[in-house]
Protein backbone atom coordinates (compact mmCIF):
# COMPACT_ATOMS: atom_id res chain seq x y z
CA UNK A 1 0.00 0.00 0.00
CA UNK A 2 0.86 3.38 -0.72
CA UNK A 3 0.16 6.76 0.31
CA UNK A 4 1.14 10.34 -0.41
CA UNK A 5 1.61 12.90 2.21
CA UNK A 6 2.50 16.00 3.18
CA UNK A 7 5.18 16.53 6.17
CA UNK A 8 3.82 19.53 8.43
CA UNK A 9 6.87 18.94 10.54
CA UNK A 10 8.34 22.42 9.00
CA UNK A 11 7.07 25.03 6.55
CA UNK A 12 9.20 23.53 3.60
CA UNK A 13 6.03 20.77 3.10
CA UNK A 14 7.75 17.83 1.56
CA UNK A 15 6.07 15.55 -0.02
CA UNK A 16 6.17 12.26 0.67
CA UNK A 17 5.26 8.72 -0.51
CA UNK A 18 5.27 5.88 2.25
CA UNK A 19 5.20 2.38 1.32
CA UNK A 20 4.75 -0.62 3.81
CA UNK A 21 8.10 -2.79 3.57
CA UNK A 22 8.38 -5.40 5.90
CA UNK A 23 11.77 -6.31 4.55
CA UNK A 24 13.11 -2.95 6.17
CA UNK A 25 14.14 -2.21 9.61
CA UNK A 26 11.38 0.36 10.48
CA UNK A 27 8.64 -1.39 8.01
CA UNK A 28 8.21 1.85 5.79
CA UNK A 29 9.76 3.31 2.87
CA UNK A 30 9.05 6.62 2.28
CA UNK A 31 10.48 8.75 -0.30
CA UNK A 32 10.37 12.82 -0.63
CA UNK A 33 11.28 13.95 2.26
CA UNK A 34 14.44 16.25 2.81
CA UNK A 35 15.25 15.24 6.72
CA UNK A 36 14.77 12.44 8.73
CA UNK A 37 12.35 13.80 10.97
CA UNK A 38 10.29 13.05 7.55
CA UNK A 39 10.38 9.49 8.34
CA UNK A 40 9.25 9.85 11.47
CA UNK A 41 6.47 11.76 10.71
CA UNK A 42 5.61 9.54 8.35
CA UNK A 43 5.25 6.87 10.17
CA UNK A 44 3.58 7.88 12.67
CA UNK A 45 0.75 9.04 10.24
CA UNK A 46 0.45 6.10 8.77
CA UNK A 47 0.11 4.09 12.53
CA UNK A 48 -1.18 6.75 15.00
CA UNK A 49 -1.63 9.83 13.61
CA UNK A 50 -2.82 12.21 16.56
CA UNK A 51 -3.95 16.02 16.47
CA UNK A 52 -3.65 19.04 19.15
CA UNK A 53 -7.83 19.87 19.73
CA UNK A 54 -8.27 23.41 20.80
CA UNK A 55 -11.85 24.41 20.87
CA UNK A 56 -13.99 26.07 23.64
CA UNK A 57 -16.54 25.00 26.49
CA UNK A 58 -19.70 27.11 27.87
CA UNK A 59 -18.64 29.26 30.70
CA UNK A 60 -21.07 30.45 33.45
CA UNK A 61 -20.72 33.46 35.23
CA UNK A 62 -17.61 34.99 33.26
CA UNK A 63 -18.27 38.29 31.34
CA UNK A 64 -17.95 36.23 28.09
CA UNK A 65 -20.18 33.18 27.13
CA UNK A 66 -17.29 30.62 26.09
CA UNK A 67 -14.34 29.82 27.27
CA UNK A 68 -11.05 28.28 25.20
CA UNK A 69 -9.80 24.92 25.84
CA UNK A 70 -7.62 22.49 24.60
CA UNK A 71 -5.77 19.00 24.88
CA UNK A 72 -2.92 19.02 26.95
CA UNK A 73 -1.22 16.70 24.17
CA UNK A 74 -2.22 15.24 21.17
CA UNK A 75 -5.10 12.86 20.95
CA UNK A 76 -5.77 9.70 18.38
CA UNK A 77 -7.05 11.88 15.58
CA UNK A 78 -10.31 9.21 14.91
CA UNK A 79 -11.10 10.35 18.32
CA UNK A 80 -11.80 13.98 17.65
CA UNK A 81 -15.36 14.00 17.20
CA UNK A 82 -16.44 12.10 20.10
CA UNK A 83 -14.14 13.92 21.87
CA UNK A 84 -15.51 17.62 21.04
CA UNK A 85 -19.28 15.70 22.11
CA UNK A 86 -17.54 14.96 25.42
CA UNK A 87 -16.23 18.63 25.65
CA UNK A 88 -19.49 19.90 24.20
CA UNK A 89 -21.46 18.78 27.39
CA UNK A 90 -18.80 20.61 29.85
CA UNK A 91 -19.91 23.81 31.48
CA UNK A 92 -17.43 25.79 33.42
CA UNK A 93 -17.92 28.14 35.97
CA UNK A 94 -15.54 31.14 36.90
CA UNK A 95 -13.38 31.89 38.06
CA UNK A 96 -11.20 30.13 35.67
CA UNK A 97 -7.32 29.92 35.57
CA UNK A 98 -4.76 29.40 32.81
CA UNK A 99 -4.11 25.71 32.71
CA UNK A 100 -7.06 24.34 35.03
CA UNK A 101 -7.86 21.18 34.54
CA UNK A 102 -11.50 20.62 33.15
CA UNK A 103 -11.89 17.42 32.13
CA UNK A 104 -9.99 14.45 33.38
CA UNK A 105 -8.87 11.09 30.79
CA UNK A 106 -11.17 11.94 28.20
CA UNK A 107 -12.62 9.05 27.16
CA UNK A 108 -10.29 6.82 28.85
CA UNK A 109 -7.57 8.57 27.18
CA UNK A 110 -4.15 9.90 28.96
CA UNK A 111 -5.53 13.19 27.46
CA UNK A 112 -6.79 15.93 29.63
CA UNK A 113 -8.86 19.16 28.45
CA UNK A 114 -7.38 22.28 30.02
CA UNK A 115 -8.23 26.08 30.11
CA UNK A 116 -6.21 28.14 27.35
CA UNK A 117 -6.84 31.49 29.43
CA UNK A 118 -7.90 32.73 33.21
CA UNK A 119 -11.75 34.15 33.12
CA UNK A 120 -12.78 36.38 36.28
CA UNK A 121 -16.22 35.96 37.80
CA UNK A 122 -18.52 38.82 36.46
CA UNK B 1 -3.54 67.60 31.36
CA UNK B 2 -2.46 63.69 31.51
CA UNK B 3 1.24 63.49 30.36
CA UNK B 4 3.09 60.23 29.41
CA UNK B 5 6.47 59.69 27.94
CA UNK B 6 5.23 56.75 25.78
CA UNK B 7 1.97 56.31 25.12
CA UNK B 8 1.07 52.77 23.11
CA UNK B 9 -2.34 53.12 21.02
CA UNK B 10 -3.65 49.22 20.92
CA UNK B 11 -3.45 46.69 23.19
CA UNK B 12 -2.89 43.57 21.07
CA UNK B 13 0.61 41.47 20.82
CA UNK B 14 2.11 44.72 19.28
CA UNK B 15 1.41 47.24 21.83
CA UNK B 16 1.63 44.76 24.63
CA UNK B 17 5.42 44.03 23.54
CA UNK B 18 6.23 47.49 22.69
CA UNK B 19 5.07 48.64 26.24
CA UNK B 20 6.76 45.93 27.98
CA UNK B 21 10.27 46.64 26.11
CA UNK B 22 10.41 50.35 26.59
CA UNK B 23 9.70 50.25 30.54
CA UNK B 24 12.64 46.96 30.35
CA UNK B 25 14.50 50.05 28.69
CA UNK B 26 14.45 52.59 31.61
CA UNK B 27 11.06 54.45 30.84
CA UNK B 28 8.57 54.42 33.01
CA UNK B 29 5.69 56.76 32.41
CA UNK B 30 3.82 54.75 29.77
CA UNK B 31 0.06 54.22 28.68
CA UNK B 32 -1.33 51.40 26.89
CA UNK B 33 -4.70 52.69 25.48
CA UNK B 34 -7.38 49.40 24.21
CA UNK B 35 -11.07 50.24 22.79
CA UNK B 36 -12.08 46.90 23.24
CA UNK B 37 -13.19 45.73 26.79
CA UNK B 38 -9.95 43.53 27.66
CA UNK B 39 -6.02 43.12 26.51
CA UNK B 40 -4.64 40.81 24.07
CA UNK B 41 -6.46 41.91 20.57
CA UNK B 42 -7.30 39.41 18.51
CA UNK B 43 -5.17 36.26 19.95
CA UNK B 44 -8.07 36.38 22.48
CA UNK B 45 -10.12 34.82 19.48
CA UNK B 46 -7.35 32.90 17.76
CA UNK B 47 -7.85 29.55 19.76
CA UNK B 48 -5.63 27.17 17.82
CA UNK B 49 -2.87 26.35 18.31
CA UNK B 50 1.04 27.50 16.82
CA UNK B 51 2.13 30.46 18.34
CA UNK B 52 4.97 30.75 20.39
CA UNK B 53 7.25 28.65 18.96
CA UNK B 54 9.60 31.24 18.36
CA UNK B 55 9.44 33.12 21.33
CA UNK B 56 8.65 30.67 23.94
CA UNK B 57 9.89 27.59 22.16
CA UNK B 58 6.99 25.77 22.46
CA UNK B 59 3.34 25.74 20.65
CA UNK B 60 0.56 27.62 22.35
CA UNK B 61 -2.68 28.68 21.49
CA UNK B 62 -4.18 32.96 21.27
CA UNK B 63 -5.36 33.51 25.03
CA UNK B 64 -1.98 31.60 26.58
CA UNK B 65 0.32 33.51 24.50
CA UNK B 66 -1.75 36.98 25.03
CA UNK B 67 -1.79 35.92 28.86
CA UNK B 68 1.77 35.85 29.42
CA UNK B 69 2.28 39.25 28.01
CA UNK B 70 -0.48 40.42 30.19
CA UNK B 71 0.77 39.14 33.34
CA UNK B 72 4.38 40.31 32.56
CA UNK B 73 2.21 44.04 32.21
CA UNK B 74 0.61 43.73 34.81
CA UNK B 75 3.57 42.77 37.05
CA UNK B 76 5.55 45.30 35.66
CA UNK B 77 2.60 47.59 36.92
CA UNK B 78 2.76 49.16 33.28
CA UNK B 79 -1.12 51.81 33.03
CA UNK B 80 -3.00 50.70 30.54
CA UNK B 81 -6.78 51.82 29.75
CA UNK B 82 -9.39 49.37 28.08
CA UNK B 83 -12.99 50.72 26.31
CA UNK B 84 -10.99 53.65 25.29
CA UNK B 85 -11.53 55.15 22.04
CA UNK B 86 -8.60 57.03 20.31
CA UNK B 87 -10.13 59.89 17.92
CA UNK B 88 -7.00 61.04 16.45
CA UNK B 89 -3.70 61.46 16.65
CA UNK B 90 -1.74 65.27 15.74
CA UNK B 91 2.43 65.36 14.49
CA UNK B 92 2.99 67.43 17.78
CA UNK B 93 1.97 64.34 19.65
CA UNK B 94 -1.05 64.81 21.36
CA UNK B 95 -3.73 61.98 21.48
CA UNK B 96 -7.40 62.60 21.33
CA UNK B 97 -9.24 59.51 23.42
CA UNK B 98 -13.20 59.11 24.43
CA UNK B 99 -14.51 56.69 26.95
CA UNK B 100 -17.42 56.22 29.19
CA UNK B 101 -15.92 56.35 32.12
CA UNK B 102 -13.55 59.27 31.47
CA UNK B 103 -15.31 61.23 28.90
CA UNK B 104 -13.28 63.48 26.52
CA UNK B 105 -9.51 63.15 27.38
CA UNK B 106 -6.42 64.85 25.59
CA UNK B 107 -3.04 63.06 26.82
CA UNK B 108 0.49 64.69 25.92
CA UNK B 109 2.96 61.94 24.76
CA UNK B 110 6.77 62.10 24.13
CA UNK B 111 6.56 59.41 21.85
CA UNK B 112 3.62 57.45 20.44
CA UNK B 113 4.04 53.65 19.52
CA UNK B 114 0.91 52.88 16.94
CA UNK B 115 0.10 49.24 17.41
CA UNK B 116 -3.56 49.25 15.96
CA UNK B 117 -3.47 45.90 14.15
CA UNK B 118 -5.07 45.66 11.03
CA UNK B 119 -8.66 44.86 9.65
CA UNK B 120 -10.44 42.37 7.40
CA UNK B 121 -10.67 43.41 3.99
CA UNK B 122 -14.75 42.65 3.14
CA UNK B 123 -16.99 41.68 0.80
CA UNK B 124 -17.57 45.37 -0.53
CA UNK B 125 -13.82 45.38 -1.27
CA UNK B 126 -13.48 42.53 -3.43
CA UNK B 127 -17.47 43.29 -5.47
CA UNK B 128 -18.82 39.70 -5.42
CA UNK B 129 -21.97 40.36 -7.67
CA UNK B 130 -25.48 39.53 -6.29
CA UNK B 131 -27.54 39.63 -3.31
CA UNK B 132 -26.98 40.75 0.01
CA UNK B 133 -28.66 38.59 2.39
CA UNK B 134 -27.43 37.62 5.97
CA UNK B 135 -24.80 34.68 6.09
CA UNK B 136 -22.12 36.50 4.54
CA UNK B 137 -19.32 36.87 7.24
CA UNK B 138 -15.47 37.97 7.35
CA UNK B 139 -13.89 34.65 8.74
CA UNK B 140 -12.04 36.95 11.40
CA UNK B 141 -15.54 38.11 12.98
CA UNK B 142 -16.90 34.68 12.53
CA UNK B 143 -14.23 33.41 14.48
CA UNK B 144 -15.06 36.15 17.02
CA UNK B 145 -18.50 35.14 17.24
CA UNK B 146 -18.12 31.18 17.69
CA UNK B 147 -14.93 31.30 19.75
CA UNK B 148 -15.98 34.43 22.34
CA UNK B 149 -19.48 35.51 22.37
CA UNK B 150 -20.81 31.99 21.67
CA UNK B 151 -22.69 32.23 18.61
CA UNK B 152 -23.06 29.79 15.77
CA UNK B 153 -23.05 31.50 12.94
CA UNK B 154 -24.16 28.81 9.98
CA UNK B 155 -24.67 25.41 9.36
CA UNK B 156 -23.53 24.54 5.55
CA UNK B 157 -20.53 26.81 4.51
CA UNK B 158 -18.39 27.80 1.63
CA UNK B 159 -15.23 29.91 2.12
CA UNK B 160 -13.23 32.50 0.20
CA UNK B 161 -10.05 32.17 0.96
CA UNK B 162 -7.26 30.17 2.10
CA UNK B 163 -5.26 32.38 3.88
CA UNK B 164 -5.04 30.85 7.59
CA UNK B 165 -7.96 32.67 8.99
CA UNK B 166 -9.90 30.73 6.25
CA UNK B 167 -8.30 27.54 6.86
CA UNK B 168 -8.45 27.55 10.57
CA UNK B 169 -12.10 28.20 10.08
CA UNK B 170 -12.63 25.35 7.66
CA UNK B 171 -11.55 23.31 10.48
CA UNK B 172 -13.22 25.33 13.70
CA UNK B 173 -16.62 25.06 12.17
CA UNK B 174 -16.47 21.40 11.34
CA UNK B 175 -15.54 20.67 14.88
CA UNK B 176 -18.45 22.72 16.07
CA UNK B 177 -20.83 20.60 13.47
CA UNK B 178 -21.10 22.71 10.88
CA UNK B 179 -20.28 21.36 7.18
CA UNK B 180 -17.59 23.11 4.69
CA UNK B 181 -18.46 22.25 1.50
CA UNK B 182 -15.67 23.97 -0.04
CA UNK B 183 -12.57 26.53 -0.23
CA UNK B 184 -12.61 28.72 -2.85
CA UNK B 185 -9.40 30.45 -3.15
CA UNK B 186 -8.38 32.70 -6.69
CA UNK B 187 -5.02 32.29 -6.99
CA UNK B 188 -3.07 29.05 -8.32
CA UNK B 189 -1.56 28.52 -4.81
CA UNK B 190 -2.92 29.06 -1.12
CA UNK B 191 -1.84 31.99 0.92
CA UNK B 192 -1.65 29.83 3.66
CA UNK B 193 0.72 27.57 5.54
CA UNK B 194 0.77 23.80 4.33
CA UNK B 195 0.73 22.33 7.67
CA UNK B 196 -2.50 24.34 7.91
CA UNK B 197 -3.77 23.06 4.72
CA UNK B 198 -3.00 19.52 5.78
CA UNK B 199 -4.58 20.11 9.39
CA UNK B 200 -7.67 21.74 8.40
CA UNK B 201 -8.71 20.89 5.39
CA UNK B 202 -7.57 17.30 4.32
CA UNK B 203 -7.82 16.15 7.78
CA UNK B 204 -11.92 16.57 7.26
CA UNK B 205 -11.98 15.56 3.49
CA UNK B 206 -12.68 19.69 2.57
CA UNK B 207 -11.85 20.37 -1.03
CA UNK B 208 -9.49 23.05 -1.74
CA UNK B 209 -10.88 25.21 -4.94
CA UNK B 210 -7.85 26.56 -6.63
CA UNK B 211 -8.18 29.20 -8.99
CA UNK B 212 -11.88 29.50 -7.85
CA UNK B 213 -13.60 32.39 -7.65
CA UNK B 214 -17.36 33.23 -6.11
CA UNK B 215 -18.99 35.02 -8.61
CA UNK B 216 -22.69 35.04 -7.05
CA UNK B 217 -24.30 35.02 -4.44
CA UNK B 218 -28.16 34.10 -4.41
CA UNK B 219 -30.81 34.47 -1.07
CA UNK B 220 -32.91 37.44 0.15
CA UNK B 221 -33.09 37.17 3.40
CA UNK B 222 -30.54 34.46 4.34
CA UNK B 223 -27.56 32.95 1.98
CA UNK B 224 -29.26 30.06 -0.16
CA UNK B 225 -26.53 29.41 -2.39
CA UNK B 226 -23.42 30.63 -3.95
CA UNK B 227 -22.07 29.72 -7.42
CA UNK B 228 -18.09 28.60 -7.85
CA UNK B 229 -16.65 29.51 -10.90
CA UNK B 230 -12.64 28.72 -12.21
CA UNK B 231 -10.91 31.14 -13.36
CA UNK B 232 -8.01 32.05 -16.21
CA UNK B 233 -4.09 33.19 -15.98
CA UNK B 234 -5.65 36.24 -15.85
CA UNK B 235 -7.93 35.35 -13.11
CA UNK B 236 -11.18 36.07 -15.49
CA UNK B 237 -14.07 33.64 -14.37
CA UNK B 238 -14.16 31.22 -17.31
CA UNK B 239 -17.87 31.24 -18.46
CA UNK B 240 -19.12 27.37 -18.31
CA UNK B 241 -17.42 26.32 -15.15
CA UNK B 242 -19.78 27.71 -12.86
CA UNK B 243 -20.85 25.50 -9.87
CA UNK B 244 -23.41 25.85 -7.37
CA UNK B 245 -23.02 25.08 -4.10
CA UNK B 246 -26.47 25.53 -1.48
CA UNK B 247 -25.41 26.81 1.37
CA UNK B 248 -26.53 29.15 4.60
CA UNK B 249 -22.71 30.74 5.21
CA UNK B 250 -19.90 32.43 2.93
CA UNK B 251 -17.44 33.12 4.94
CA UNK B 252 -14.31 35.38 3.91
CA UNK B 253 -11.14 35.28 4.25
CA UNK B 254 -9.68 37.97 1.13
CA UNK B 255 -7.16 39.61 2.85
CA UNK B 256 -5.88 41.89 5.87
CA UNK B 257 -5.57 45.83 6.06
CA UNK B 258 -3.26 47.74 8.10
CA UNK B 259 -5.91 50.11 10.36
CA UNK B 260 -4.02 53.07 9.75
CA UNK B 261 -6.71 56.07 9.98
CA UNK B 262 -4.61 57.73 12.98
CA UNK B 263 -1.88 57.43 11.39
CA UNK B 264 -2.76 59.62 8.58
CA UNK B 265 -4.17 62.26 10.96
CA UNK B 266 -0.60 62.36 12.67
CA UNK B 267 0.67 63.07 8.92
CA UNK B 268 2.58 59.55 8.77
CA UNK B 269 3.82 58.87 5.42
CA UNK B 270 1.75 55.91 4.20
CA UNK B 271 3.74 52.91 2.16
CA UNK B 272 1.29 52.08 -0.88
CA UNK B 273 2.37 48.66 -1.13
CA UNK B 274 2.12 47.39 2.67
CA UNK B 275 -0.52 50.27 3.16
CA UNK B 276 1.64 50.99 6.57
CA UNK B 277 3.94 53.49 7.74
CA UNK B 278 7.39 54.05 5.73
CA UNK B 279 9.37 52.90 9.04
CA UNK B 280 12.88 53.28 9.67
CA UNK B 281 15.31 50.89 11.59
CA UNK B 282 13.96 52.10 14.72
CA UNK B 283 10.33 51.36 13.66
CA UNK B 284 9.86 55.21 14.06
CA UNK B 285 7.64 56.46 11.40
CA UNK B 286 8.24 59.63 9.06
CA UNK B 287 6.77 62.27 12.00
CA UNK B 288 9.73 62.41 14.50
CA UNK B 289 8.52 60.25 17.88
CA UNK B 290 5.85 58.38 16.36
CA UNK B 291 6.83 54.87 16.14
CA UNK B 292 4.77 51.83 15.03
CA UNK B 293 5.25 48.10 15.06
CA UNK B 294 3.26 44.91 13.60
CA UNK B 295 0.16 44.05 12.02
CA UNK B 296 -0.59 48.10 11.83
CA UNK B 297 2.85 48.38 9.61
CA UNK B 298 2.81 45.78 7.27
CA UNK B 299 0.64 42.08 8.10
CA UNK B 300 2.80 39.62 9.36
CA UNK B 301 1.89 35.63 9.28
CA UNK B 302 3.08 35.15 12.90
CA UNK B 303 3.16 36.32 16.07
CA UNK B 304 6.49 35.54 17.14
CA UNK B 305 7.23 38.14 14.24
CA UNK B 306 5.13 41.06 15.70
CA UNK B 307 6.38 40.55 19.20
CA UNK B 308 10.02 40.69 17.66
CA UNK B 309 9.39 43.68 15.59
CA UNK B 310 7.39 45.37 18.80
CA UNK B 311 10.51 44.88 21.23
CA UNK B 312 12.43 46.65 18.57
CA UNK B 313 9.59 49.51 18.64
CA UNK B 314 9.54 49.83 22.27
CA UNK B 315 13.03 50.19 22.61
CA UNK B 316 13.35 52.72 19.92
CA UNK B 317 10.96 54.53 21.77
CA UNK B 318 12.43 54.46 24.80
CA UNK B 319 15.29 55.32 23.47
CA UNK B 320 13.40 58.60 22.02
CA UNK B 321 12.62 59.50 24.99
CA UNK B 322 16.24 59.42 26.64
CA UNK B 323 17.32 60.83 23.78
CA UNK B 324 19.74 58.76 22.67
CA UNK B 325 18.39 58.68 19.07
CA UNK B 326 20.49 60.13 16.41
CA UNK B 327 18.68 61.60 13.23
CA UNK B 328 19.15 64.17 10.59
CA UNK B 329 22.34 61.69 9.46
CA UNK B 330 22.40 60.28 5.54
CA UNK B 331 19.31 58.33 5.25
CA UNK B 332 19.33 54.48 3.20
CA UNK B 333 16.87 53.06 1.35
CA UNK B 334 15.40 49.97 0.85
CA UNK B 335 14.11 48.68 -2.50
CA UNK B 336 12.31 45.58 -2.99
CA UNK B 337 13.47 43.72 -6.51
CA UNK B 338 11.98 40.84 -8.94
CA UNK B 339 10.13 38.70 -6.90
CA UNK B 340 10.05 40.79 -3.45
CA UNK B 341 6.75 42.69 -3.03
CA UNK B 342 8.00 45.20 -0.27
CA UNK B 343 10.83 45.43 2.31
CA UNK B 344 10.37 46.88 5.82
CA UNK B 345 11.98 49.02 7.14
CA UNK B 346 12.50 51.08 4.39
CA UNK B 347 15.03 54.09 5.85
CA UNK B 348 18.10 52.85 7.61
CA UNK B 349 20.21 55.36 9.47
CA UNK B 350 23.35 53.10 10.06
CA UNK B 351 24.14 54.99 13.43
CA UNK B 352 21.25 53.35 15.17
CA UNK B 353 21.49 49.79 13.67
CA UNK B 354 22.30 47.39 16.77
CA UNK B 355 24.38 44.48 15.84
CA UNK B 356 22.28 43.60 12.89
CA UNK B 357 19.77 45.20 10.66
CA UNK B 358 16.62 42.82 10.11
CA UNK B 359 14.94 43.38 7.04
CA UNK B 360 11.57 41.32 6.94
CA UNK B 361 9.78 41.07 3.11
CA UNK B 362 7.17 38.98 1.16
CA UNK B 363 7.78 37.18 -2.13
CA UNK B 364 5.14 38.04 -5.00
CA UNK B 365 5.12 33.59 -5.91
CA UNK B 366 6.06 30.29 -4.73
CA UNK B 367 9.41 29.40 -5.84
CA UNK B 368 11.33 26.55 -5.22
CA UNK B 369 15.59 26.38 -5.07
CA UNK B 370 15.74 29.93 -5.21
CA UNK B 371 18.14 32.64 -4.13
CA UNK B 372 17.34 35.40 -2.26
CA UNK B 373 20.16 38.29 -3.36
CA UNK B 374 21.43 41.28 -1.31
CA UNK B 375 22.48 44.42 -3.19
CA UNK B 376 24.11 47.87 -2.14
CA UNK B 377 24.45 50.28 -5.09
CA UNK B 378 23.82 46.84 -7.18
CA UNK B 379 26.99 45.22 -5.20
CA UNK B 380 26.03 41.98 -3.66
CA UNK B 381 26.55 41.48 -0.26
CA UNK B 382 24.77 38.69 0.61
CA UNK B 383 22.99 35.54 -0.91
CA UNK B 384 21.02 33.14 1.12
CA UNK B 385 19.44 29.51 -0.81
CA UNK B 386 16.09 29.20 -0.41
CA UNK B 387 14.68 25.80 -0.68
CA UNK B 388 10.99 26.75 -0.50
CA UNK B 389 9.48 30.37 -0.88
CA UNK B 390 5.94 31.32 -0.97
CA UNK B 391 4.04 34.84 -0.19
CA UNK B 392 2.30 33.06 2.38
CA UNK B 393 5.68 33.00 4.54
CA UNK B 394 7.38 36.08 5.61
CA UNK B 395 11.35 36.19 5.15
CA UNK B 396 13.76 37.85 7.35
CA UNK B 397 17.48 38.80 6.40
CA UNK B 398 19.63 39.84 9.03
CA UNK B 399 22.61 42.38 7.93
CA UNK B 400 25.37 42.61 10.36
CA UNK B 401 26.03 46.18 10.96
CA UNK B 402 29.75 45.46 10.02
CA UNK B 403 28.95 44.56 6.51
CA UNK B 404 26.80 47.68 6.20
CA UNK B 405 29.74 50.18 7.49
CA UNK B 406 32.30 48.65 5.02
CA UNK B 407 30.17 48.39 2.00
CA UNK B 408 29.20 52.28 2.20
CA UNK B 409 26.09 52.60 -0.31
CA UNK B 410 22.31 54.46 -0.91
CA UNK B 411 20.26 51.83 -1.78
CA UNK B 412 19.68 47.72 -0.09
CA UNK B 413 18.14 45.91 -2.89
CA UNK B 414 16.47 42.46 -2.20
CA UNK B 415 15.82 40.14 -5.15
CA UNK B 416 15.04 36.59 -5.95
CA UNK B 417 17.41 34.83 -8.17
CA UNK B 418 15.67 31.40 -9.68
CA UNK B 419 17.94 28.73 -10.17
CA UNK B 420 18.04 27.47 -14.20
Amino acid sequence: MTKDLVCIVCPVGCRLTIEKDDTVEKGYIITGNSCKRGIDYAIEEMTHPTRMVPTTVKIEGAFLNRLPVRTDKAIDKNLIFEAMEVINQFTAKAPVKMGDLLIGNILGTDVNIIATRSMEKR
Amino acid sequence: MNKYDIVVIGGGPAGLAAAIEAKKEGVDKILVIERDRELGGILQQCIHNGFGLHVFKEELTGPEYAERFIDELNEMGIEYVLDTMVLEVTDDRYIHCVSSAEGYQIIDAVAIVLAMGCRERTRGAIAIPGYRPAGVFNAGTAQRYINMEGYMVGKKVVILGSGDIGLIMARRMTLEGAKVLAVAELMPFSGGLTRNIVQCLDDYDIPLLLSHTITKIEGVDRVESVTVQKVDEKLKPISGTETVYDCDTLLLSVGLIPENELSRSAGVRIDNITKGPVVNESMETSVEGIFACGNVVHVHDLVDFVTEESRRAGNAAAKYVKKEIVSGLEVMTTQAKDGIVYIVPQEIRLENVGDKLPLLMRVRNVYHNAVLSVKIDGLEVKRMKKRHLAPGEMERIDLPKALLEETIGKCITVEVVEEA
